[in-house]
């Protein structure tokens, strides 16, 4: 009996997968790592927020994106105007012609703060915007599109285009936005240093714990009904609508749900690392982010998570070495992905790996392995067939 | 048939619908009372599974009226015509296929359907025994686990008839639910489809006439999205235009 019928939230296949990246993260990396590495480390995970938003909209609902650095730029965003403001106090910037504003503004000759900067004053307030902000923004999209049945292909395309407009406005709007540059020489939060090496390790772990918040939200979702709902409309939209549900609004809510993670993602990445710009909003970074999903396996939460810390450990060595080359060596492995092991490497794992190893500790004899080969949190039930 | 009867389950009434000009639909109008089954028949593109189509929300009416127990049907979306008690069965088997036969009931179950609905939805005794019981309605009982990409053709349509009779519908449209199915699997299907047609209203569109004769209180014949005939399939089956476009001579 293999499908779990009680509906636990974790099976405990599942809890030892979360235990292992639980060890991963907080320990082994940390343990292994000088702080400048680590604190690269914390800047992958970042994006590990994002990957699990899209394994959610993608692999689950069948929702592609190719706009999450919209969001993720979005909480990225509203973090640093908060930590801008702080380090642009009338003492810091006395040298501008309009001291107490952030330094690009008085570089492009504004000379009092725009009114909606005001509220990023308060840390309260920015912190709800790191969520909000992206939701409120997925919503509208998300509503504009899936109410008009927009779907597929247009949907994707749609997401570029509003990745490449927003990062159009942000650098053409310099004197708001810090433009091209973006929003730098952040210094504090709330009076704390954030660019020792003490502070980067804190918030490397600040991130971790974020990260397993939004892993258990997701796994959540994906226990919910609601989960089990957005893998029929992915199969059959039309059966799920003629069942009594309202298409549309599951969408909207996975969309936004997505947008929520990229945020918090997009806020841990300007606290880690310092700035941010519109180079993490455009279309590349979109797009890459939807590889990590997929080298880890679009269907699996912590796949993708491992995706992300491999491809992006993969980027800051080879594109060391070799930056010309990096490009053409992503576009590669996207490809093999896909058409070799369309699930990642979640797939690889629960579909090559696991079902060989259980055979090679059953010591060959024909018993059938006792819990379910669909691992790492894969989001299809496991066949049972002939396992009774 | 009385017409005046105020207590009829659906009312369709002038229903047309139009596709850059072509009239699939045309002017069609009929009435099922309580405890029907209406069998529709018709030649190919009579326009049957269109009218379902229509009843249904899929495809959205030119004019007309489609009245079910007093509530406009034409101007509400999909889902809330499921919700106000209309199912629909569509002709080629859809049932979820990544998902358990369990799951695929449970989603069809009539609890927890908007957003924050299914994301606190609880797996209660209520619901596991109502599941239980519909799936020993249907033959599956034995296979609630199995993944139903894994089905025979003929359990995904029994599955798919056995999510709509959890949702418990009060008018059940069925699109040719015994097509491509084979003898043994035929005989259970019209087995099944009596014991559920009892007490709710049913529309079914079948080819087999045998099949027909077996379920059907009430036949309406279309022909080029109109009415050709209606009534006990006896008249139907003398009415000389009925055999003239349909039944072959």
């Amino acid at each position: 009996m293999q499908t779990d019928r009680k509906n636990r939230f974790l099976t405990r296949e599942e809890a030892v997968y979360f235990a292992i990246l639980a060890a991963v993260v907080f320990l082994i990396l940390p343990l292994a790592l000088d702080p400048f590495r680590l604190n690269l480390f914390g800047k992958y995970l970042t994006y590990a927020f994002v990957a699990i938003g899209l394994v959610l909209c993608w692999g689950a609902g069948g929702i592609l994106s190719l706009g999450q650095g919209v969001f993720f730029g979005l909480g990225g965003y509203c973090m640093a105007m908060f930590l801008k403001l702080e380090a642009s106090t009338p003492e810091n910037t006395a040298i501008q012609s309009t001291p107490g504003i952030p330094d690009f503004m008085d570089w492009n000759q504004i000379t009092a703060l725009p009114w909606w900067w005001e509220p990023f004053h308060s840390l309260f307030f920015s912190l709800l915007a790191v969520v909000v902000v992206p939701v409120v923004f997925a919503f509208i999209v998300g509503v504009a599109m899936f109410r008009r049945r927009v779907g597929g292909v247009y949907f994707a395309i749609i997401t570029q285009a509003i990745a490449a407009i927003l990062t159009i406005l942000i650098i053409g709007q310099q004197g708001f936005t810090g433009g091209v540059n973006g929003i730098t020489d952040l210094r504090t939060l709330n009076g704390w240093d954030i660019r020792t090496d003490e502070a980067k390790t804190a918030l490397y772990f600040v991130n971790g714990a974020l990260l397993f918040a939004c892993l258990f939200a997701a796994q959540y979702v994906r226990r919910s009904k609601l989960g089990r709902l957005l893998i029929a409309m992915r199969d059959q939209e039309d059966r799920v609508r003629f069942s009594g549900y309202d298409v549309a609004s599951f969408k909207i809510f996975v969309f936004c749900l997505g947008a929520a993670f990229a945020g918090i993602g997009g806020a841990m990445f300007t606290l880690q690392v310092g700035f941010m710009s519109p180079t993490l909003v455009g279309i590349v970074p979109s797009i890459e982010m939807v590889i990590f999903a997929a080298v880890g396996g679009r269907l699996s939460i912590l796949g993708a998570v491992y995706g992300t810390l491999l491809v992006n450990w993969a980027k800051t060595t080879f594109s060391e070495s070799f930056p010309e080359l990096w490009l053409l060596g992503l576009g590669a492995l996207f490809i093999a992905v896909v058409m070799t092991f369309p699930n990642g490497l979640a797939g690889l794992w629960s579909e090559q790996i696991m079902p060989r190893a259980r055979k090679l500790f059953a010591g060959g004899t024909a018993r059938p392995a006792p819990a379910s080969p669909d691992t790492a949190a894969g989001l299809t039930q496991p066949r049972k067939a002939a396992a009774e | 048939m009385d017409y005046n009867n105020p207590n009829f389950v659906l009312m369709v009434e002038d229903l047309t619908v139009s596709f850059d000009g072509f009239k699939a639909v045309n002017g069609l109008s009929f009435y099922v009372e309580p405890n029907e089954c209406r069998v529709m028949i018709g030649p190919n593109g009579a326009g049957k599974t269109t009218v379902l189509d229509l009843i249904c929300g899929r495809t959205k009416a030119t004019s007309g009226s489609v009245s079910f127990k007093g509530k406009e049907l034409l101007t509400m979306r999909e889902d809330q015509i499921v919700l106000a008690g209309v199912g629909r069965k569509f002709q080629t088997p859809s049932v979820y296929e990544d998902l358990s036969v369990f799951e695929n009931l449970e989603l069809s179950f009539p609890r927890g359907h908007g957003v924050f609905g299914s994301l606190f939805f609880r797996r209660d005794a209520e619901v596991k025994e109502r599941i239980a019981e519909i799936a020993e309605t249907i033959f599956l009982a034995d296979l609630l686990d199995e993944k139903a990409a894994f089905l025979s053709h003929g359990q995904k349509q029994w599955l798919e008839i056995g999510m709509l009779l959890i949702q418990d519908p009060e008018l059940l449209m069925l699109d040719e639910p015994v097509a491509g199915m084979s003898v043994a699997e035929r005989k259970k299907t019209a087995e099944l489809l009596n014991r559920i047609i009892d007490h709710r209203s049913v529309i079914v569109i079948e080819h087999d006439m045998g099949f027909v004769e077996d379920i059907a209180t009430r036949v309406t014949v279309l022909h080029q999205g109109k009415t050709l005939s209606e009534g006990s399939m006896e008249r139907v089956k003398n009415d000389p235009k009925v055999i003239e476009v349909y039944l072959g001579h």
